[in-house]
C-alpha cells in the first residue's frame, strides 16, 4: 500500500501533529509562541535504530539551533549506551542496540547561558524503541503557556473548542439521527467517522486527488456505504424483529470488524493528507488562527445548518421526525418508513464521514480515531438530548468547550476523562439532556 | 505450514491463563447480562481497578499481598456502587454507554502522568506477583502431552481454573436460589417484579457488585499471569471480547462462559498462528501484496468481529443457550 510508506515527510508531519495537539498550540498559536523546538531529521540508512532529535531555541520568536548540548542514552538497567553533542544544526543522533526501553538524559550544565528546558522534568526522558528510529523532543525556552495571559488563553481555548465542537457535531448529528429513527445505539459509528477519513486519505495520498476533492468523494462513498449497511443488514434485522439489544451487539461486532479492517488497510501509524498541514495563522483581534481552521469551521457550520434546517422544514425531515416519534403511526399515514430510515442511514453515515475528514485535516488520523471519538460523541449526544435535532450541535459545543477550557484546571491528558465524567453526572440529574423533553427513562 | 504447532498452540491457549481471564470476566458479565439483563460494557474497568488495587498496594505502598487482594476487591465494590447509583435507574442502553465511559475514565486516570507516582503511568507496575511465585510448589516445566507450560504459568492456571470452578459453583447455587429467580424475573419484566414489592434497584445493585467482583478476579489473574499491569491491558476491546466469549458459549447458562472462553481462544490462536505462518518466510503462502506479517495479526480480529455479528444475527443464544431463557429480543 502506498499509503503506508512512511516517508520522511510523513514523519515531519507526525511531529507537527504532536505540536498541534499540545494544549498551548491547540489552535495554531502565533509563531512567536510555538513552544516545541525539535524537528525530525532524515533517518540515515544504517543498522540499529537511532534515538534522534534537534534542539532549537525559539525564545522570543527566533529560531536558533542550540549547539554543544550533551545528550546521554542509558538502557533500562542504567548502563550508558552512548553520548552525543548537538552539532551546529542543533541535531543529535545516538544509535542503540535494538528494541527496548531507554532513558534519554540532557546535561543541563551544557545548555547555553540563558536557555533552559521548558519542562524541567524533561531532563530525563524514557523512550520505548520498537525497531525504528525514535525522535525525542526537548522543548527549550520559557513556557509560553505561562507567558500568555489568562484572558488570551481563555480566548484561544474557546476558539479551539468551538472548532472542535463543530467538527464533533457533524458526527454526533449522524449518531443522533440514527438513534432517533431506529432506536439503535450504534457502537460502530466511530468506525464510520474513521471510514470517511480513510477513504479521503487513500484518494488523496495513493490516488493523488486534491484534498478537498478527495473529501467530497469520501462523503459520497460513505453515503453509499450507509445505504448498503441499511439495505443489507439493519433493514433485514428490523424486519425480522431483532431486538434493540441484539442489534446493539451486532453493532459492536461491526465496530470490531471495521476497526480491524481499517488497521489492516492503513497500519498503526498516524497519517495526514498532503495539503493544509501547516499554515501561517491570521490574527484578528485577540484570535489568531490559520485560514484552514476558518474554512473547517465554516464548512462544518454551513453543513450543520443546512441539515438541521432540512430536518425542520423539508417534507423528508418531517417524515424522519414522524418515524422517530412513532413508526407504525408514520407508516399508517402514508410514510414509507423503510425509505425514510434508509435516508437517515445515508445522511448519518455521510455526516460521520465528513466529520472524520474535517477532523483529519486538523488533527490527523489513525485507525483508532473512531473509538476515541465515539465516547465523546456519545457524551455530546447524551448531553444535548439524544434524538433531538439541536441537541447534537449544542451538546458537541458544550463537550468540546468543556474539554478545552478544563485544561485551565486539570492536566491536559485528562481533558477527555473530564468530559466523560460530566456526561455521567448529567445522566444523574437530567438524563434527557439539555434539549430533551423530560420523560421517564427506565 | 506446520499444523502440529498450530494445534498444540491452540490447545495451549484454550486452557492457558488468558482463557481463564476471559472466562472469569464473562462469568461476571453472565450475572449482569445473562441473568439480570444489565448491559455492562465496562468490565475492563472492574478488571483494572482490581488489578491496580493489588499492584499499587504491593509495589507502591509495600502492603502484604493478601491485603493487596482485599484492596483490589474493595476497589471493585466501590466502582460497582459508584456506577450503579446513577445508572441502574436508567434505560438499558444508557447503562451501556455509562459503563463503557467509566471504564475508559478508569483506564485514563490510572495511566495518567499525574498519578505516575502511584500507578506508574503508561509503564504500569511490576513485581507484585513475587509473593505468589514464592509459594509456587512446582519447580520444573509441566508437560501435558503435546503442551508445555512454565512452572509459574501452570501455577497460575491451577489457581485460575480452581477459581473458575468456584465461581461456576457459586453462580449455579445462586441462580437456583430464590434470589436468583428474582434476578431472572427482573430480566424478563422488571415492572412486574416491582409490583410484587421487590426492591428491583437493590437486586440490580447486588448483581452489579457480584458480577463486578468476578470481573475483578479476572483482573487479578490477568495481572498475576503477566506479572505486570499496564493501562493498555484494559482497553474497551477487552470488554467486547468478554462479551463475545459470553455470547459464544451462551448467556444465562452456567457453563456458557467456560465453553465460550475455550472456543474463543482456540479460534483466536488457530487464526493467529495460521496467518502468521502463511505470511512468514522467504516465499510465503499468502502473496505479500495481499497480506504482510503485521496484517496477518489483524485477520483474527476481523474474523472475530464478523463472528460476533453473525452469532448475534443467527444464533443469539450461543452454542448452549436456550432461546426461551434469553429475552434478548424482548427489549
Amino acid at each position: 500500500m502506498q499509503v503506508r510508506v512512511g516517508t520522511v515527510l510523513a514523519l515531519v508531519l507526525g511531529v507537527l501533529g504532536v505540536t498541534l495537539l499540545t494544549p498551548a498550540a491547540a489552535l495554531g498559536a502565533p509563531p512567536q509562541s510555538v513552544p516545541v523546538t525539535s524537528t525530525v531529521l532524515a533517518s540515515p540508512e544504517d543498522e540499529g535504530p537511532l534515538i534522534q532529535g534537534r534542539l532549537i531555541d525559539e525564545t522570543g520568536g527566533k529560531s536558533e539551533p542550540v549547539e554543544g548540548v550533551e545528550i546521554t542514552v542509558l538502557d533500562d538497567s542504567g548502563t550508558e549506551i552512548g553520548t552525543a553533542t548537538s552539532d551546529a544544526e542543533g541535531a543529535f543522533a545516538i544509535p542503540v542496540p535494538g528494541s527496548g526501553t531507554y532513558t534519554v538524559r540532557v546535561d543541563e550544565e551544557t545548555l547555553p547561558e540563558g536557555t533552559r528546558l521548558r519542562n524541567p522534568d524533561d531532563v530525563e526522558n524514557t523512550v520505548t524503541i520498537s525497531g525504528f528510529d525514535k525522535t525525542v523532543l526537548f522543548p527549550i525556552g520559557p513556557d509560553n503557556r505561562q507567558v500568555t495571559g489568562l484572558s488570551t488563553e481563555i480566548v484561544e481555548l474557546t476558539v479551539g473548542g468551538i472548532l472542535f465542537g463543530l467538527i464533533l457535531a457533524l458526527s454526533a448529528l449522524g449518531l443522533s439521527m440514527i438513534y432517533g429513527t431506529t432506536g439503535l445505539t450504534n457502537f460502530a459509528h466511530g468506525e464510520l467517522v474513521t471510514f470517511g477519513a480513510l477513504v479521503a486519505l487513500i484518494l488523496n495520498v495513493s490516488v493523488g486527488l486534491p484534498v478537498i476533492l478527495a473529501g467530497v468523494f469520501a462523503v459520497i462513498v460513505a453515503a453509499l456505504f450507509g445505504w448498503l449497511q441499511d439495505t443489507f443488514l439493519w433493514r433485514r434485522l428490523r424486519h425480522r424483529g431483532t431486538g434493540l439489544v441484539a442489534m446493539m451487539i451486532v453493532a459492536i461486532g461491526m465496530a470490531i470488524f471495521l476497526r480491524a479492517l481499517w488497521q489492516y488497510i492503513i497500519g498503526g501509524n498516524r497519517e495526514a493528507y498532503t495539503d493544509y498541514v501547516t499554515q501561517q495563522p491570521i490574527i484578528i483581534g485577540p484570535i489568531s488562527m490559520p485560514p484552514r481552521d476558518m474554512l473547517l469551521a465554516a464548512t462544518a457550520f454551513v453543513v450543520l445548518m443546512v441539515v438541521i434546517l432540512a430536518l425542520q422544514r423539508t417534507k423528508m425531515g418531517k417524515a424522519m421526525r414522524a418515524v422517530a416519534d412513532n413508526p407504525p403511526l408514520a407508516a399508517s399515514s402514508g410514510i414509507n418508513v423503510d425509505r425514510v430510515i434508509s435516508m437517515v442511514w445515508i445522511g448519518g453515515t455521510a455526516l460521520a464521514a465528513l466529520g472524520g475528514f474535517l477532523y483529519t485535516i486538523k488533527y490527523q488520523m489513525d485507525y483508532n480515531m473512531g473509538l476515541r471519538l465515539l465516547l465523546l460523541i456519545f457524551a455530546a449526544v447524551i448531553l444535548g438530548g439524544i434524538g433531538t435535532i439541536w441537541g447534537a450541535l449544542i451538546g458537541s459545543l458544550v463537550v468540546a468547550l468543556f474539554t478545552e477550557l478544563s485544561t485551565l484546571f486539570i492536566p491536559a491528558e485528562l481533558k477527555y476523562t473530564g468530559a466523560l465524567f460530566v456526561m455521567i453526572v448529567i445522566l444523574l440529574f437530567r438524563p434527557q439532556g439539555i434539549m430533551g423533553r423530560a420523560q421517564r427513562v427506565g | 505450514m506446520d499444523w502440529g504447532v498450530i494445534f498444540s498452540n491452540a490447545f495451549q491457549a484454550a486452557i492457558g491463563p488468558e482463557a481463564i481471564v476471559y472466562c472469569l470476566a464473562a462469568i461476571g458479565l453472565n450475572i449482569h447480562f445473562g441473568y439480570t439483563g444489565l448491559l455492562n460494557f465496562g468490565q475492563a474497568g472492574f478488571m483494572a481497578v482490581a488489578g491496580y488495587g493489588l499492584a499499587a498496594s504491593v509495589v507502591t505502598f509495600g502492603l502484604p499481598f493478601w491485603l493487596g487482594l482485599l484492596v483490589g476487591i474493595g476497589a471493585t465494590v466501590v466502582l460497582a456502587l459508584l456506577l450503579g447509583v446513577p445508572t441502574l435507574r436508567l434505560r438499558a442502553d444508557y447503562l451501556a454507554i455509562v459503563t463503557i465511559a467509566a471504564a475508559e475514565i478508569v483506564r485514563q486516570v490510572l495511566g495518567s502522568q499525574t498519578l505516575r507516582p502511584w500507578f506508574g503511568g503508561k509503564d504500569g507496575r511490576q513485581g507484585f506477583s513475587d509473593p505468589l511465585r514464592a509459594i509456587n510448589p512446582l519447580s520444573g516445566r509441566v508437560e501435558l502431552g503435546f503442551m508445555s507450560f512454565s512452572p509459574f504459568e501452570f501455577w497460575v492456571m491451577l489457581i485460575g481454573w480452581t477459581l473458575v470452578a468456584l465461581c461456576v459453583l457459586v453462580v449455579w447455587l445462586l441462580m437456583r436460589s430464590p434470589w436468583g429467580r428474582v434476578l431472572k424475573a427482573i430480566r424478563e419484566d422488571e415492572d412486574a417484579v416491582r409490583s410484587l414489592g421487590k426492591n428491583v434497584y437493590g437486586y440490580k445493585m447486588q448483581a452489579l457488585v457480584l458480577g463486578g467482583l468476578i470481573g475483578g478476579v479476572a483482573g487479578f489473574i490477568m495481572s498475576l499471569a503477566r506479572s505486570s499491569i499496564v493501562p493498555d491491558n484494559f482497553q474497551a476491546d477487552i470488554t467486547f471480547f468478554a462479551w463475545t466469549v459470553l455470547l459464544l458459549g451462551g448467556a444465562a447458562r452456567v457453563f456458557g462462559p467456560v465453553v465460550g472462553a475455550v472456543l474463543f481462544w482456540l479460534l483466536i490462536s488457530v487464526l493467529g498462528n495460521f496467518f502468521s505462518q502463511a505470511t512468514a518466510g522467504e516465499n510465503p503462502l499468502m502473496p505479500t501484496w495481499l497480506m504482510d506479517q503485521n496484517q496477518a495479526s489483524m485477520v483474527r480480529f476481523i474474523v472475530l468481529g464478523l463472528a460476533l455479528m453473525l452469532l448475534m444475527i443467527f444464533r443469539p443464544q450461543g452454542i448452549f443457550g436456550d432461546k426461551r431463557e434469553l429475552a434478548i429480543n424482548a427489549r
